[in-house]
């Protein structure tokens, strides 16, 4: 049973006894792995009942998680039951975890909607990609849960090799193959740099479950803290890689490039909150009294991560290597949040996730349409025109670029507002000075893609007619060169409905912020000691 | 469709005073826009009536509420307050006093005014949207009173902007567009740091929940001084890439020429304002002591941009660009007015923005039509306009010549108070600020002469169109505003008053000892009496200076003929 070994993780030192678990507050991670096992065995026996059953089959799972997330929310956020722990005080159910597991089903949800158009266009259809989606995402809910170094990895670990298969997933393109490979290597060398890392941790405190770790620092003063330092750097590096901060995030474009766009939606968003989630659970819960230390490095990072990020994107010309990078400045920003330290801080950070989740869903699902048949027209010149030729499309698209450009009223710009209000409330207000500066060179790059779609066809036509394959003299003849070039396929109504979904999310809580930013105020990641009656003897 | 417009602005016409007015001046436009984007597109000019209707109800809105302020009230009026995001203290606070008040009029003519003057080339229907978008937020920047609504309207304005230049501008205005936009974004990515400071010292420093209301935090000043004055420049970097000052102009000219008329017209005649409009209700308001420290800073930087856009406007092939240049000499000057600290400088100042509103709005419309008839905006290739369109070249010449500062017409009233109050309390800036009024009238009358006089050479220039009733309907309510302002424009100082006089008590109360020392013992300030019988003053000078002025136009007339 996972449940003995997640004890055995917890009690290393202690002898076997087996703790309570608390079923309901597990169930999300079940609700989410189970089905995805039970997906792969029944599309092994039977034939599909119909067309879109594996997407439709991942959203009714998703959406059952996040309908028993909110029962549990409400069982978290009452003041008489409150936040629990479970497994022996190595899995927490919190407000924090509640609020992720939605923020990675909602993830999960957008990337099914897309995959299911692009998946059939592709001839890739089949049950593995929505089942290792769903095992990745239950990965990604251990990890929001995690009150263990150990459970923690195992998140990690369920998660990264799900996500290996999936940038692979293509089998036709070799830039896929190339991503999914790149993406092992170096994932699995910074899950070798975590586990390291939950080593020494191990050897300063003498254990891996963030309650004992947390009482140890608080009560003990360490002569020589090498190791445990040593440790949070290792670990650090190790988290860094998965929310792609710089100097960690070299894996990001190339990955994000050559993956299945849908896939990158899932990476970018889920993923990333996944991270996030075992970042601030770990810095936050397990090393509250060693602030002083990670603060400045996590200020750092986010500095160097907003700054590499923002300038990269400039010089892109593939729009899905600069969504990557762009990805990669929003990671910095989040960490912005993460350096607060403070409640403020971190319900920026979560509002932020929240927010980006859609944000980034909608923008990789009109990279996916336009995209087309072989997924490679990413190129810039393969959005001119798009507002001729899909109006609809371009002004979703404009959208999402200028919610992620930070200006309102979007989601993004309460999310920009959130965590340069919790960097100022720190005190770091060159951090936020830094910030606000790249966010406007990081508006140059949505700017000049939003340019090229609406952009006028006259000065440009040259370049567009070369960019169609065609030469022309005349003005109305490179229009429609411009307008065949810049045509992606109809988009299905799944695709249109996670447009959609991404657009008024988007929208909406940029007009009524409270609808995300109350529940990510009371989502602050606690600690709970396992209650000691409920906890049964050891045999 | 019209009839559901003008149903609403029944309904709002006949409502109590406690109906939400200014609420109503910002959702009628953005309603108005969201409307236009979901008309057909096959009907222009549906298209186009609603777009009308609803900027021309937003005007009849704004004049409402111009008829309804109470002007012995020197306080906001018509006050709003809603809670928008509970936990950021965030509220919905709008009010209006006699400082915004005739921004908001402006704001609420100067739309439909332009609607009806410009037709768009292509596209009409994005088009009007974008436009009436761009009244929305414009009207939320002059009547947010809490600090995060004025923000977001403040930024909120680029994107209709932007669309503008971008789409239907001319020559490179994508590139143009963006210049604007990661200009201005700059100034307020600084200026969102300086609130978020601003807002969480002040928590820490009152004791009290965050709040982003502009009044209580006005009027209580507990921030230590270097920290205002940090926050207050970075408060002042965003109005002064706004207004724009002498450093940072570079983006005006540029997007002034490229935009589309209507662009041009509501970029200098209501964009321009957020920026001195920011200095006045933001920074003198918020920060008394920042604002006076930094005074001869902003004095400097204001008689720089009136020499050096009058120099740069001079030297102009451009007619478009000229208006532009022109443009940033009399922001020196209404900047010049504002830090002149005093009833003077700052009733010249905001009286100014109105004035620069109406002249440079029709200067700019004016040369649109030009560049309509001519698709040229070369003063070279233009000459001898005056014997094809008369009527054309004579609005011309009541607007240059308001433009210059000619007593009689608003712009001399404005320019004189401004004036008047830098003598009284930054007397050499003031010296050097009064030789930019004859330099206005050397490059303005310059420019004249060139495109209107003279004989008419080439096919296009001696059988330029005259204007049309429709564009002549557009000008006439400039024309008359112009004129009324300069004869009589006691209505409205009498009304701007009240409310300078009390941020000018604010900033007496919230001055420290070093305050005499930077404002020098010739600080005088006039009461109410004596500014009233400025203001007559000014009228008589008016009326006597009226047969002068044409009496020097009429010499440079006969020079350039000669």
């Amino acid at each position: 049973m996972m449940a003995t070994l997640l004890a055995q993780a917890a009690d290393v030192g202690a002898a076997v006894e087996i703790p309570s678990v608390d079923w309901w507050g597990l169930a999300p991670v079940l609700l989410l792995a189970v089905p995805a096992m039970i997906l792969l065995h029944v599309s092994s026996l039977v034939p599909r009942f119909f067309r879109g059953f594996y997407a439709t089959v991942t959203i009714g799972v998703a959406l059952v998680t996040a309908s028993w997330s909110l029962g549990l929310w409400g069982r978290v956020t009452d003041a008489e039951r409150g936040p629990f722990s479970t497994v022996g005080g190595a899995y927490g159910v919190d407000g924090f975890s509640v609020f992720l597991t939605l923020v990675i089903c909602a993830s999960v949800v957008l990337a099914a909607l897309l995959a299911d158009g692009y998946l059939r266009r592709e001839g890739l259809e089949g049950a593995e990609p929505y089942a290792l989606m769903l095992l990745s995402a239950s990965g990604g809910v251990i990890m929001a849960s995690a009150n263990d170094l150990i459970v923690l990895f195992l998140g990690l670990e369920i998660l990264s090799l799900a996500v290996y298969v999936l940038a692979a997933m293509h089998v036709r393109r070799i830039t896929s193959q190339e991503a999914g490979m790149k993406y092992f290597v170096l994932g699995a060398f910074s899950s070798a740099f975590f586990l390291y890392g939950v080593a020494m941790i191990y050897g300063a405190t003498g254990s891996t479950s963030m309650l004992d770790i947390a009482d140890f620092l608080a009560t003990t003063v360490l002569a020589r803290n090498g190791l445990l330092l040593a440790g949070i750097a290792l670990l650090l590096v190790g988290l860094g890689f998965k929310v792609a901060a710089v100097p960690f995030h070299a894996w990001t474009p190339d990955v994000y490039q050559g993956s299945p766009s849908p896939m990158v939606a899932y990476m970018a968003s889920g993923v990333k909150a996944a991270g996030f989630a075992g970042l601030l659970r770990v810095l936050l819960l397990a090393f509250p009294t060693q602030g002083d230390i990670w603060r400045d490095i996590v200020a750092i990072l986010a500095c160097a991560t907003i700054v590499g990020g923002t300038v990269a994107a400039v010089v892109q010309t593939d729009v899905k290597r600069m969504m990557a990078y762009s990805s990669i400045s929003h990671a910095g920003f989040i960490l912005v949040g993460v350096q607060a330290a403070t409640a403020r801080g971190t319900s920026a950070a979560l509002f932020y996730l929240a927010a980006y989740t859609f944000m980034v869903g909608g923008t990789f699902g009109v990279i996916t349409l336009v995209g087309r048949r072989g997924d490679d027209h990413h190129d810039l010149s393969d959005y001119r025109g798009l507002a001729r030729s899909r109006p609809v499309l371009a002004v979703v698209f404009a959208l999402f670029l200028m919610a992620q450009a930070g200006v309102p009223p979007t989601s993004g710009f309460f999310a920009k507002f959130g965590v340069m209000s919790a960097a100022v409330e720190g005190g770091a207000y060159w951090l936020a000075i830094v910030a606000m500066v790249a966010s406007v060179i990081g508006a140059f790059v949505y700017l000049r893609l939003i340019v090229t779609m609406f952009g006028a066809a006259e000065g440009d036509d040259a370049h567009a007619g070369a960019a169609g394959g065609e030469a022309e003299a005349d003005d109305a003849e490179a229009v429609s060169a411009t307008t065949a070039a810049a045509s992606p396929e109809r988009a299905g109504s799944a695709a249109i409905a996670a447009l959609a979904l991404a657009a008024a999310v988007t929208v909406v809580v940029g007009l009524v912020p409270s609808l995300v930013s109350d529940p990510s105020g009371e989502a602050v990641p606690v600690l709970v000691h396992p209650t000691p009656g409920r906890q049964l003897a050891s045999p | 469709m019209p009839a559901l417009t003008l149903a609403l602005l029944g309904a709002e016409g006949a409502a109590a005073p406690t109906f939400p007015v200014l609420s109503a001046l910002i959702l009628l436009p953005a309603l108005g826009a969201a409307l236009c984007a979901v008309l057909p597109k096959n009907r222009p000019d549906t298209v186009r009536q609603v777009a009308f209707l609803a900027a021309a109800a937003t005007g009849v809105l704004s004049l409402w509420v111009m008829y309804h302020f109470d002007r012995s009230d020197a306080g906001f009026q018509f006050l709003e307050q809603k809670i928008w995001v509970r936990d950021f203290g965030i509220g919905w606070h709008l009010g209006v006093d006699g400082i915004s008040l005739f921004l908001v009029v402006l704001t609420g003519l100067l739309f439909p005014l332009t609607i009806v003057a410009v037709t768009p080339e292509h596209e009409p229907k994005p088009y009007y949207a974008w436009l009436l978008l761009l009244q929305a937020g414009c009207m939320g920047v002059f009547v947010g009173l809490d600090l995060f609504a004025f923000f977001v309207f403040f930024e909120v304005v680029l994107v209709p902007m932007y669309f503008l230049i971008a789409g239907w501008g001319h020559g490179d205005s994508s590139k143009v567009a963006l210049k604007f936009f990661l200009y201005t974004m700059l100034g307020s990515a600084l200026m969102l740091v300086g609130i978020l400071s601003l807002v969480t010292l002040h928590a820490r420093a009152s004791g009290g929940p965050v709040t982003f209301d502009l009044v209580t935090l006005a009027e209580n000043q507990v921030l230590a001084t270097t920290t205002a004055r940090w926050i207050f420049l970075s408060f002042a970097a965003a109005f002064a890439i706004k207004v724009p000052l002498f450093p940072v102009h570079t983006w005006l000219p540029d997007a002034h020429t490229e935009a589309p008329t209507a662009g041009s017209v509501i970029l200098a005649g209501v964009m321009l304002k957020l920026g001195t409009y920011g200095f006045i209700r933001f920074g003198l308001y918020l920060f008394p002591e920042a604002t006076t420290y930094f005074a001869p800073l902003f004095l400097t930087l204001g008689v720089i941009g009136i020499i050096y856009g009058a120099i740069a406007a001079t030297m102009q092939r451009d007619l478009k660009r000229l208006v532009a240049y022109s443009s940033v000499a009399h922001l020196g000057f209404i900047i010049l007015g504002t830090f002149a600290l005093n009833r003077q400088g700052l009733s010249g100042g905001i009286l100014q923005m109105v004035n620069h509103g109406l002249s440079t709005g029709a200067l700019f419309l004016l040369v649109g039509m030009i560049y309509e008839r001519r698709h040229t905006r070369l003063i070279s290739e233009l000459n001898g306009l005056q014997k094809a369109a008369p009527i054309l070249a004579g609005i011309f010449t009541v607007v240059m010549l308001s433009s210059i500062g000619l007593p009689g017409l608003n712009g001399f009233v404005g320019e004189y108070l401004t004036l008047l109050g830098a003598f009284a309390s930054a007397r050499w800036w003031g010296v050097v600020a009064t030789a930019g009024v004859i330099l206005a009238a050397l490059y303005l009358l310059w420019a004249y002469q060139r495109v209107f006089h003279g004989a008419a050479q080439g096919a296009a220039n001696e059988e330029l169109a005259e204007i049309n009733w429709r564009e002549g309907l557009a000008l006439a309510p400039l024309l008359a505003g112009i004129v009324f302002l300069g004869v009589y424009p006691k209505p409205m100082l009498n009304r701007i008053e009240p409310a300078v006089e009390r941020l000018v008590a604010h900033l007496d109360a919230n001055l420290g000892d070093d305050f005499v020392e930077v404002q020098g013992p010739a600080v005088e300030r006039r009461g109410a009496e004596d500014l009233v019988h400025l203001a007559e003053e000014a009228e008589a000078s008016a009326e006597a200076g009226g047969g002068h002025g044409d009496g020097a136009a009429g010499t440079e007339h006969e020079d350039g003929e000669g």
